[in-house]
């Protein structure tokens, strides 16, 4: 008889009825072979697994995270509120101790959805993970959460949600962005003037392989995850790393994915991508499930699993150790960073251009935040894409100060209704989002 | 004519109904060392007197196969099962004489690895040398592939009685359950065969020379000749007996809750437009989980002999039972006392239920009275707050698709039948505090055996096709066909409807009974690149669980009365 050492909690949505686009990556038959893997193992009857049912998310819940232009209902689909939802339902039963951890395997995804949406960007429309956290801290009260983004593709969508909060660390490790989608998640990226060192990037050479992932987790993420001390730990548990994938060029496998959960342990996983859908997701969702619920994993593999031809070359090892260095050393040097940037202006400013691959939009962004030394600061965006209508909007973060409210209400009300422009107010603090 | 006979822990009930309604309804002592005296000894207390010629159907639900598994009293069999990457074989031992090998196939059916004989054949001699008879044989992925199950067969079959491959269980994807499904078919196999030969041998020297049907626990039945092969769809058959019974009386088409108050439990189940709700994965035995077709049913500890007790000044019911009620000479007060008490109960020494009555009324601080109301109360209460969880539980069955989270069916009962000794005294005051329309089946006292007398032949049919490697299938049907690209998913169901019409007669059904419905039908695109390579089609089939044609006049005749 099979008992998780830890109780683990399950969403399993594969959204069977759903599809991008009938040859796309994301289509019906992404979670097909997976489901009768898991079936076929018998993972739901283990004692201690428990399947949930999802919730759909609330407009609000989405509010909470996103400025959807022009509204909510225009960029997510059913799909989105269910794999949201699915991660939500296994958030609250992880908050509510019903159970340990938990793993929201749905689809789609999300972690290239950023604050602003105006279409879908990389397979995402709205960014899971982050309204799952959101949803957590406003009815929990949880503060201090750490996401790892373990999928193949940089998270650059998360990494916007929580550019400027240094309650929220984000490390995600990738395959360098200089040979991937999105192209970005470099080791300087390291958050805004308030949350300088709260966002860290690993990029990997492709090619990485065991070895490399699990240095980087044993090395670099767990001794600063250790110091961060998080409340909660999520896992963008993207697939992608695997070396069937037909969209990446990594050398992962069933037995490091397992191992790579049960050394994070984290108390939130979420699926991300992965398209090798018959060779690689049936192993790895079991052996993540297993590794979750503290379970044998060491005969989860995949057919074709040849661990000396994937080994590793020398020269690559080399290279993530010296980039893990980098990575260190910028989460070591966060306070005096943030302090020279605290000196530096009242106001600091960036300027974008995003482009929504999924849906090809291109989007104009301009970023105004106040740097506080009271608060992570009162953030403005102005954004207009060629497709959707222009949006000024004001996000006043949890935790604000009486000035930064003030000064995002006044940026609010300055703003004129007009026909061209919609407004957007999403006040954290108090929970509420306003438009106009 | 038809004889429905059910053995219970304590009596057993046989009915004999004809188009006249009732003929005949008795009650034989069960004596669970000697079921097949106690069937026998109802079977001819039936059919005294009766034309033999007359009777045409029989159907007999036992304990026996569950009491053999519950008990242990199983023969050692052989099991060797092999399970490729994942889960290691080792954590679904059932057995001692439970052998992991060699071999794998995957998700789509592939051989990964192949089966070593020379394996096969030692654990063989050994098992042989050992006197074993009966071996199991599972495994993961046969029902997409059966290949290694059949070359597994095709080794060691010289040297057995019987071999029980895993692939005709079910056509559900669920090793572990395949594992202990095939292994309680195997270790039931000789018990079931030999008691259920004795039988039809001795009805057949009276001159009835016609196939028993046995009650399964997903509320039909198949006959004798069929079950062999399965032997463990025989088990937990009583509760389906009582369910089916009841549907007899269902009010309409509407979701209905059906609840037997016994003496210990409550038994509480659903049908939803007259025909039971089923459990998705399998009925459940001790610690056995299986792949067997089962009546999705609640049972909870609370019935008419429930233990009384004050706790904190809390009242408290069962779970236990310790003995009858005190009105009938019991040790310690239960519910049926505080009906006696109330009045709404007839029989049984009032005086006696007040005695035990005087210490719960003490502690609570009350009159007797008022006391032997709070515990009734508090009995209905507890029936209805599990049946309400039954419900919660069935509506968060997880789904797979956006249609079915969004428009799936949400059961929402707002009728009840009840059966059993407490279920005249309860039916009022379930109704008052449910506000749902409660009402006592007819002839409850027999309905386990008037259900098994009316339930139809039941049987499923999973058939699977994949397009692109160019096979369709349903390997619990021994069914393998090749298809060509164009196959898709209209063919399948009516292959799938065919290869159920054959099934279900051989499980002994009848041309008008056969009401056949799709439950489950899947169809995926394959595309590997950017072209679309084959389809995956996944469609299930089955006889609706329901009664057989003639129960409407006899239902008619038994409402009247």
């Amino acid at each position: 008889m099979l008992t998780a050492g830890r109780t683990t909690g399950l969403v399993f949505f594969p959204a069977f009825d759903w599809a991008i686009s009938s040859t796309h990556p994301e289509r019906e038959e992404r979670l097909l072979y997976t489901q009768d893997q898991v079936f076929e193992e018998g993972l739901l009857d283990i004692d201690g697994i428990t399947e949930f049912k999802p919730d759909l998310v609330t407009v609000r819940d989405i509010q909470r995270v996103h400025f959807c232009v022009p509204d909510v209902w225009s960029v997510a689909t059913e799909s989105h509120f269910i794999s949201a939802g699915g991660a939500k339902t296994i958030g609250m039963a992880v908050m509510d101790k019903r159970v340990e951890c938990g793993f929201a395997l749905v689809r789609p995804p999300g972690h290239h959805a950023m604050r602003v949406v105006h279409g879908a960007r990389g397979f995402c429309n709205i960014n899971i993970e982050a309204i799952m956290i959101e949803y957590i801290r406003q009815a929990y009260g949880v503060r201090k959460v750490a996401i790892v983004d373990t999928d193949c593709h940089h998270g650059d969508g998360t990494q916007d949600i929580y550019w400027h909060d240094p309650n929220t660390l984000f490390i995600s490790i990738h395959q360098d962005g200089r040979t991937l989608y999105p192209g970005s998640g470099f080791p300087h990226e390291l958050g805004g003037p308030t949350a300088i060192g709260y966002t860290l990037n690993y990029p990997l050479p492709p090619n990485t392989s065991e070895e490399g992932f699990l240095y980087a987790i044993e090395q670099v993420v767990l001794p600063i995850l250790k110091e961060f001390q998080p409340e909660l730990i999520i896992n963008s548990a993207g697939q992608d790393n695997h070396f069937s994938d037909p969209i990446t060029n990594m050398n992962f496998s069933a037995q490091g994915y397992a191992r790579l959960t049960s050394l994070l342990k984290p108390d939130i996983a979420v699926l991300e991508g992965g398209y090798s859908i018959e060779g690689a997701l049936p192993y790895l969702n079991v052996g993540i499930i297993l590794a979750l619920a503290g379970l044998d994993y060491s005969n989860v593999k995949e057919p074709n699993y040849q661990p000396e031809a994937i080994r590793q070359k020398p020269e690559i090892t080399t290279f993530i150790k010296k980039t893990g260095d980098q990575v260190l050393t910028n989460w070591r040097n966060r306070v005096q960073l943030g302090e020279m940037a605290q000196k530096k202006k009242g106001i600091d400013e960036r300027r974008r251009t995003l482009y929504y691959d999924t849906d090809n939009i291109v989007e104009n962004q301009h970023e105004t935040i106040r740097v506080c030394p009271n608060c992570s600061g009162v953030l403005k965006i102005d954004s207009e894409s060629d497709h959707t209508c222009r949006i000024l909007a004001v996000h006043i973060p949890v935790g604000a100060c009486e000035e930064c409210r003030n000064q995002g209400y006044a940026w609010f009300d300055s703003i004129k209704k007009s026909d061209e422009a919609k407004a957007f107010l999403q006040d954290r603090p108090k929970d509420q989002y306003l438009e106009k | 004519m038809i004889i429905g006979l059910d053995v219970g822990g304590t009596y057993t009930d046989v009915v004999l109904l004809s188009n006249e309604g009732i003929e005949r309804a008795i009650k034989v002592p069960t004596d669970p060392d000697d079921l097949f005296h106690t069937v026998l000894s109802g079977l001819d207390q039936i059919v005294d007197q009766v034309e033999l010629m007359q009777i045409h159907r029989v159907v007999l639900s036992t304990t026996l196969t569950t009491n053999a598994i519950a008990q242990d009293k199983m023969p050692r069999v052989g099991m060797i099962v092999s399970a490729g990457p994942g889960i290691d074989a080792k954590y679904f031992r059932t057995n001692s004489d439970y052998f992991a090998v060699a071999g794998a196939t995957d998700h789509r059916g592939r051989e990964i690895e192949p089966v070593n004989p020379v394996e096969i054949s030692e654990i063989s001699q050994r098992l042989k040398s050992e006197g074993i008879r009966y071996v199991g044989v599972v495994a993961k992925f046969s029902t997409r592939n059966p290949q290694h199950e059949l070359q597994m067969l095709d080794l060691i079959q010289p040297h057995f009685d019987k071999v029980f491959l895993g692939h005709r269980v079910s056509g559900n994807l669920n090793f572990p359950r395949r594992i202990a499904t095939t292994y309680l078919n195997t270790a039931v196999y000789p018990i079931h065969k030999q008691f259920f030969q004795a039988v039809q041998d001795s009805l057949a020297n009276k001159g009835v020379c016609i196939p028993i049907h046995i009650m399964k626990p997903d509320g039909g039945t198949m006959v004798f000749s069929a079950s062999v092969d399965h032997p463990a769809q025989t088990i937990l058959s009583g509760p389906a007996a009582s369910v089916m019974g009841s549907l007899a009386f269902a009010f309409d088409d509407e979701d209905t809750l059906v609840m037997d108050i016994g003496g210990t439990t409550t038994d509480i189940a659903v049908l939803v437009n007259r025909a039971p709700l089923l459990n998705p994965a399998g009925i459940s035995m001790g610690s056995y989980k299986t792949l067997i077709r089962a009546i999705e049913t609640h049972s909870i500890p609370v019935g008419g002999d429930s233990a009384v007790r004050v706790v904190d000044g809390q009242i408290r019911i069962g779970p236990d039972r310790i003995g009858p009620a005190m009105a009938f000479g019991g040790p310690v007060p239960t519910p049926t006392d505080a009906m006696r008490i109330l009045g709404s109960m007839k029989s049984g020494c009032r005086e006696r239920s007040i005695s035990g009555f005087q210490e719960i009324a003490c502690q609570l601080t009350c009159s007797v009275e008022e006391a032997a109301f709070q515990v009734f109360d508090r009995t209905c209460r507890m029936i209805m707050t599990e049946a309400g969880s039954l419900v919660d539980r069935i509506n968060q069955k997880p789904v797979y698709t956006i249609h079915e989270l969004l428009e799936g069916y949400r059961v929402y009962p707002q009728k009840a039948l009840i059966l059993g000794g407490p279920a005249p005294c309860m039916a009022g005051h379930l109704e008052k505090i449910s506000g749902i329309q409660v009402g006592v089946t007819p002839r409850w006292d027999v309905a386990n055996a008037i259900g098994a007398a009316l339930a139809r032949v039941t049987s499923e049919v999973i058939l699977f096709a994949d397009t692109q490697q160019g096979m369709a299938t349903a390997p619990e049907e021994s069914f393998f066909q090749k298809v060509d690209r164009t196959f898709d998913r209209d063919q399948a169901v009516s292959m799938a409807f065919e290869l159920l019409r054959e099934k279900a007669f051989r499980l002994g059904a009848e041309e008008k009974e056969l009401e056949m419905e799709v439950i489950e039908d899947q169809q995926f695109n394959m595309v590997r690149g950017f072209y679309t390579t084959g389809r995956n089609i996944r469609i299930r089939v089955q006889i609706k669980p329901g009664l057989i044609g003639e129960y409407d006049t006899i239902a008619g005749i038994l409402s009247r009365e």
